[in-house]
């Protein structure tokens, strides 16, 4: 079986990344919108592991990233929900332009 | 003796009110505090004579030293001369007569005491500090209480003043930052003041003095940056007031002063810019004085005309115009303070200071009066107050300076003392003297016993520098 | 030799009088406060006494200088120090005679007068402040010293001018006259800058001294065509025209006599006003050396005296009269210094005007005094409300009439003597000013008694009564006026110079005939037109209305002070200053503030708030760092 060239795959993890860089721009939503952080994460760990698993393939480091970013991912989506939450009952929406008051 | 106590004794009282319960204990608390520094700096005073009688030729004395940011070379280093101890008596004096005055004090007086301390404090260290950028740790801390104290306790336009005073304030500190950072960098890599004496390169002190000396120069109204003076003096409370005038614009003066005789060759090739600034400062303030209605904004501009006086003796640079200065830094901090103090005591009872409602008030409150004269005289250069020993060494070592057109500029500082006169005896005429204003003031108290003992300070230590100025020369000159 | 202690008493007691009734006067002394101060003044005044005594025919009769005291008061570099000195000298000694008796006489007089003064006390303090000062301006030796004093004396004039503090008038009269004795002090002031400078130092005798040296006057540095010490005398000059209310800063006194009158006798008459004449006298080597500068010390005197005398004969309030006449007769003594020649060899001027001062204290304070008691008995300072008062009051009738001609110089009075020594030293050195000078006698006597036929004659005696004069009004009277009447007879000259002819007028004789006539001649149209009511006044008045309109209102020389003040310093410089600051110099500020503040506005909209808007600039942000990083770094 021959392999996938890794070009292959970066054209899918990019493709992800600009996917989850629309959502991010173009929704309003705050769930949508952590859902695109979240496709944009996982191009990255696409990116990482193939790395890896091409270039280094001695090493673990890139795997080993990944691993961290799952993890600080998964509490970041925590965090975020929480603060959706809060903004939800503050605010009796969950879209982001009516939490425009950070500003000045 | 230990220097440090000088800071600490203020910072210890500052905690100490924090604890106290009820504004008697606060009082009380503050009066002790301040009556502790008073005898501190008598002290000081007295040991310093004493070193010099015994025929200590160092310039510094009581020196101490403390790394505190080894990389930089930043260290907490104190130490005094005659000129310091000079300022500590006045800080001292002022400090005890301001709490005296605001005995009455009802809103937050915790708070008030607290900060008023903390300003001490600055002051005290401000004036040991041999090292600049402890120096300017102290300028700080000394700024900052300013802004509560006139935005809080302060009347009028008080948040307006609060923000110009702080922000004039704050930039006159940023200047003296770039400066000191300036001759940090180009040379020794030192703060330390008498490691600093002729060590800066030639180039260096041409650069950066402008900017020491413009930055320490607007807390002491160098014009055209004296303008937070008129309003910040007015929105203050009375103690704030009597503090700021009589204590935090002498930062400002021994700061040039410092700077002055640290870069001498410098401060030379700037004097006639310096000069002229200070002689619009005493004429064209005196002008201006003559024109208010507000008896805190007649004292505000005569303070930026007198403060005219220091600078224009550094500038004229001689040893009897620097001495000068000094005496004025002193005459006016004490005589200013009396000022406030009394007309602070007029607002008290009367509820306005404005000139055209008031009058006749000797017959009313006959001390409050005097004193309010007392002051007026000593701003007139009457002689046998402090005053006229100030302005009179000012003008001797003025008119030493060589050169016609510095002698026009004393004749020209010579002549503010006729529009002194002129403003000075238009305020009392219309408030001490003349037709009882109001038949309801015929009704007022005169001085508590803390507002009598507040004045009789001030006007002791006017008196008593007036009539035998010798000690005081002296001290400054050792 | 005098035992240095007794003489620093003469003018510490008046002080302690000072402290002790300005302190504790009214808690303690609410009664005795004048008995203190009276007794205080009375020691002072008998040392004074003793000391002259002693100085002139025990210690120094040859004039010598004696330092009695020396202390350093203020030092600065260059070897000049302001030292508080006490020395002695012909003409301090003299001077603190006069001043410490007329300040005995006026404390006496005013035990009577201001007995009932709710403030007794304060004025008593006042009166020791005076005194002190005065007798501490005319001790000093040193230059700065005389300054301090000087000042101080000024001070107390304020004060007393004010003392009924709740009159607008006094309290106008008060500033007005502290303001335009500043504004010469400040004459005075430069002109002690710039003759320190040049003499490097200022002790008044070593200052003469090296001004005077052959070397100074070889190296004299000159500025504006005149040498710098004349400028410095000419500054000096001018403080003394200011205290002493020469033309054109004259202005003040008049108004001064809003004070109580036993000031204005002890203040206005005898002994301040009289403070410039002793400056120049003290200085007069300095005032010798020039040429210009007595020429203006002589025109500035003489045009006063005769400007004064004008007015004089044209005002109604008797206090105002007398106070033109202080102006005019110091103006005598003034003219009579500036008879100077250049080479200091003539001194008849200078001993006559010494001579002058001391016989005017007693005959004008007289006169003062006497006005009082005649204010106090008609309630008015008018004259229209007088008349007639010689059989109500003859004590006061006779020591005005003694006063009178003393002033007018009728001989054998005191005034006589005075006069005409003056009047031979202008004869000898200006003829033009001698005709001045003798004009003004003419109409000195003329309004003097003008005054004295007004107050006393005019109307018929209607009130016969008489009010028994308190004690301590008419011992002061009685003696003043025998002083006015034989204070001439003293052999003068010889006491202030050493060697000096005993009479340099020499008595009666040939040079007296114009003097006295034209006085007598004034005597007698005074008579004519105010013994008597009638309307020959009126008619005379009327006959020289321009003149006498512009008399009246003393040429408007308030008017353009005024107007100058008001209209020029008040309206084109002060109120611009302050609007200037206001609005230009804190305008620049605040416009650096508002600057500040607008620009933050522009900055600020980037801060949308919106969580998009900031991700678009992080990615901006990332996407331009790749491109730098990527390409153009490397």
């Amino acid at each position: 079986m021959s392999q996938v060239p890794l070009t292959h795959i970066l054209f899918v993890s990019t493709a992800l990344f600009f996917i989850g860089m629309y959502g991010l721009f173009t929704r309003r939503n705050m769930i949508t919108m952590l859902m695109s952080v979240e496709l944009i994460l996982n191009s990255v760990n696409i990116n990482f592991v193939a790395f890896n698993k091409y270039l280094y393939p001695g090493a673990l480091e890139g795997v080993f990233f990944t691993l961290f970013i799952i993890a600080i991912a998964a509490a970041e989506a925590a965090v975020a929900i929480a603060i959706i939450i809060n903004l939800y009952r503050n605010f009796r929406s969950i879209d982001v332009e009516d939490a425009d008051e950070l500003k000045f | 003796m230990n220097l440090s106590l000088l800071i600490i004794a203020p910072l210890v009282t500052a905690v100490a009110v924090l604890f106290c319960r009820g504004l008697s204990g606060i009082r009380w608390v503050s009066l002790a505090g301040v009556t502790v520094q008073l005898a501190l700096s008598l002290v000081l005073a007295v040991l310093y004579e004493k070193e010099r009688g015994a025929g200590e030729s160092a310039h510094w004395l009581f020196q101490y030293w403390h790394a505190w940011f080894i990389p930089l070379n930043i260290a907490y280093h104190v130490g005094v001369d005659g000129l310091s101890v000079a300022m500590i008596l006045l800080t001292a004096f002022v400090m005890l007569a301001a709490v005296l005055v605001s005995w009455r004090i009802d809103r937050m007086g915790k708070e008030f005491f607290f900060l008023l301390l903390v300003l001490s404090a600055g002051a005290y260290g401000f004036f040991i500090s041999l090292d600049i950028f402890t120096l300017f740790f102290f300028l700080e801390i000394s700024v900052i209480p300013k802004f509560l104290l006139i935005g809080i306790w302060g009347s009028g336009r008080k948040e307006y003043s609060a923000m110009k005073l702080a922000l004039m304030l704050m930039g006159g500190s940023a200047l003296v930052l770039v400066g000191l950072l300036g001759i940090y960098t180009s040379g020794a890599y030192t703060f330390d003041l008498p490691a600093l004496g002729g060590n800066l390169s030639l180039h260096a002190q041409r650069l950066f003095f402008p900017f020491l000396f413009v930055g320490f120069g607007i807390f002491t109204a160098l014009f055209p940056f004296h303008t937070w003076v008129p309003d910040g003096h007015s929105s203050a409370p009375t103690a704030g007031s009597m503090f700021l005038a009589g204590v935090s614009m002498k930062l400002g003066g021994y700061g040039c002063l410092r700077m002055a005789l640290l870069m001498p060759a410098v401060a030379r090739e700037y004097s006639p810019y310096i000069i002229v600034l200070s002689v619009i400062a005493i004429v064209y303030g005196a002008f201006a004085t003559m024109m208010q209605n507000d008896l805190k904004y007649i004292n505000a501009y005569s303070s930026v005309s007198h403060c005219g006086f220091i600078l224009l003796g550094i500038g004229m640079l001689t040893e009897t115009a620097v001495r000068g200065a000094v005496l004025q830094m002193i005459s006016h901090g004490l005589m200013t303070a009396l000022f406030f103090a009394t007309i602070g005591m007029i607002y008290d009872r009367t509820h306005t200071r404005l000139v055209a409602r008031l009058g006749g008030l000797l017959k009313v409150m006959p001390f409050i009066s005097t004193v309010f004269v007392i002051a007026g005289l000593c701003s007139l250069g009457l002689p046998g107050l402090s005053g006229f020993v100030a302005e009179v060494t000012v003008f001797m070592g003025s008119w030493q300076h060589p050169g016609q057109m510095y002698h026009l500029a004393t004749i020209l500082a010579c002549a503010s003392i006729v529009i002194t006169a002129v403003y000075i005896l238009r305020a009392t005429g219309a408030t001490v003297i003349g037709p009882v204003g109001d038949s309801q003031y015929y009704s007022l108290k005169d001085a508590t016993w803390t507002e009598r003992l507040a004045g009789i300070l001030l006007v002791t230590g006017i008196i008593a520098i007036g009539v035998a100025p010798f000690w005081l020369n002296e001290l400054i000159a050792k | 030799m005098p035992n240095a202690a007794y003489i620093v008493l003469i003018p510490l007691l008046p002080l302690v009088g000072f402290v002790l009734l300005g302190l504790f006067g009214k808690k303690f002394f609410r009664k005795s406060s004048g008995i203190i101060g009276t007794g205080l003044v009375l020691v002072s005044a008998a040392l004074a006494i003793w000391v002259a005594y002693g100085y002139f025919f025990e210690w120094g009769t040859d004039g010598a200088s004696l330092k009695v005291l020396d202390m350093r008061w203020l030092a600065f570099s260059g070897g000049l120090s302001i030292d508080m000195n006490i020395v002695l000298q012909p003409l301090p000694v003299i001077m603190i005679v006069v001043v410490s008796f007329i300040s005995l006489m006026v404390h006496l007089f005013s035990l009577g007068y201001m007995k009932g003064e709710p403030r007794f006390a304060t004025y008593y303090a006042y009166l020791g402040l005076f005194t002190f000062s005065m007798l501490g301006l005319v001790l000093a030796g040193n230059l700065f010293e005389i300054y301090i004093f000087w000042e101080l004396v000024g001070c107390s004039s304020y004060l007393l001018i004010g003392f009924y503090y709740d009159r607008p008038t006094a309290v106008a009269a008060a500033k007005k006259a502290f303001i335009v004795t500043r504004f010469a002090d400040l004459g005075f002031l430069v002109g002690i800058l710039i003759l320190s400078f040049q003499g490097r130092t200022l002790d008044m005798d070593n200052l003469l001294q090296t001004l005077f040296s052959p070397a100074f006057q070889a190296s004299g540095v000159s500025f504006l065509g005149m040498s710098v010490v004349a400028w410095g005398a000419t500054l000096v000059f001018i403080g003394g025209a200011g205290k002493s209310a020469l033309f054109p800063l004259h202005i003040w006194l008049p108004d001064a006599m809003e004070g109580p009158t036993p000031v204005s006798a002890l203040i206005h008459a005898a002994t301040m006003v009289v403070a410039g004449v002793y400056l120049v006298a003290r200085l007069y080597l300095l005032y010798a050396l020039n040429g210009v500068v007595p020429q203006i010390v002589l025109y500035t005197g003489a045009f006063s005296a005769l400007l004064a005398a004008i007015i004089a004969c044209t005002q109604t309030d008797i206090k105002r009269v007398l106070a033109y006449s202080t102006m005019s007769q110091i103006g005598y003594m003034m003219f009579a210094l500036g008879t100077f020649r250049p080479a200091g060899t003539d001194f008849l001027g200078y001993t006559a005007s010494i001579f002058h001062l001391f016989t005017h204290a007693f005959f004008k304070a007289l006169l003062f005094l006497c006005a009082g008691v005649i204010i106090h008995r008609v309630h008015s300072n008018e004259m229209k409300d007088m008349g007639g008062l010689r059989k109500a009051m003859p004590l006061t009738h006779i020591c005005f009439l003694v006063a009178c001609l003393a002033i007018s110089g009728i001989p054998p009075f005191s005034g006589f003597f005075s006069k005409e020594e003056i009047l031979l030293a202008a004869w000898r050195a200006n003829k033009f000013v001698y005709a001045m000078g003798l004009f003004t006698s003419g109409l000195t006597a003329f309004y003097m008694f003008r005054l004295y036929f007004a107050v006393f004659w005019h109307r018929p005696v209607t009130d016969g009564h008489r009010h028994p004069m308190p004690f301590f009004e008419s011992i002061p009277l009685v003696i003043l006026a025998l002083g006015a009447a034989f204070a001439g007879f003293i052999p003068f000259s010889r006491f202030i110079l050493p060697g000096a002819p005993e009479r340099a007028g020499g008595g009666i004789g040939v040079f007296s005939i114009a003097p006295v006539g034209i006085a007598l001649v004034g005597i007698g149209i005074a008579a004519w037109l105010y013994r008597k009511e009638s309307d020959r006044p009126q008619r005379v008045a009327t006959s020289m209305r321009g003149l006498y309109t512009f008399a009246y209102h003393k040429f408007y020389i308030d008017e353009v002070y005024l107007f100058v003040t008001k209209k020029i310093i008040f309206n084109l410089v002060g109120r611009p200053s302050a609007w200037i600051d206001r609005n230009i110099v804190d305008g620049l500020m605040n416009g650096m503030a508002a600057t500040t503040a607008r620009i933050s506005a522009g900055i600020k909209g980037v801060q949308s708030g919106k969580v998009q808007d900031y991700t678009w600039f992080f990615f901006i942000g990332i996407a331009g760092l790749a491109v730098i990083f990527i390409y153009i770094y490397t």
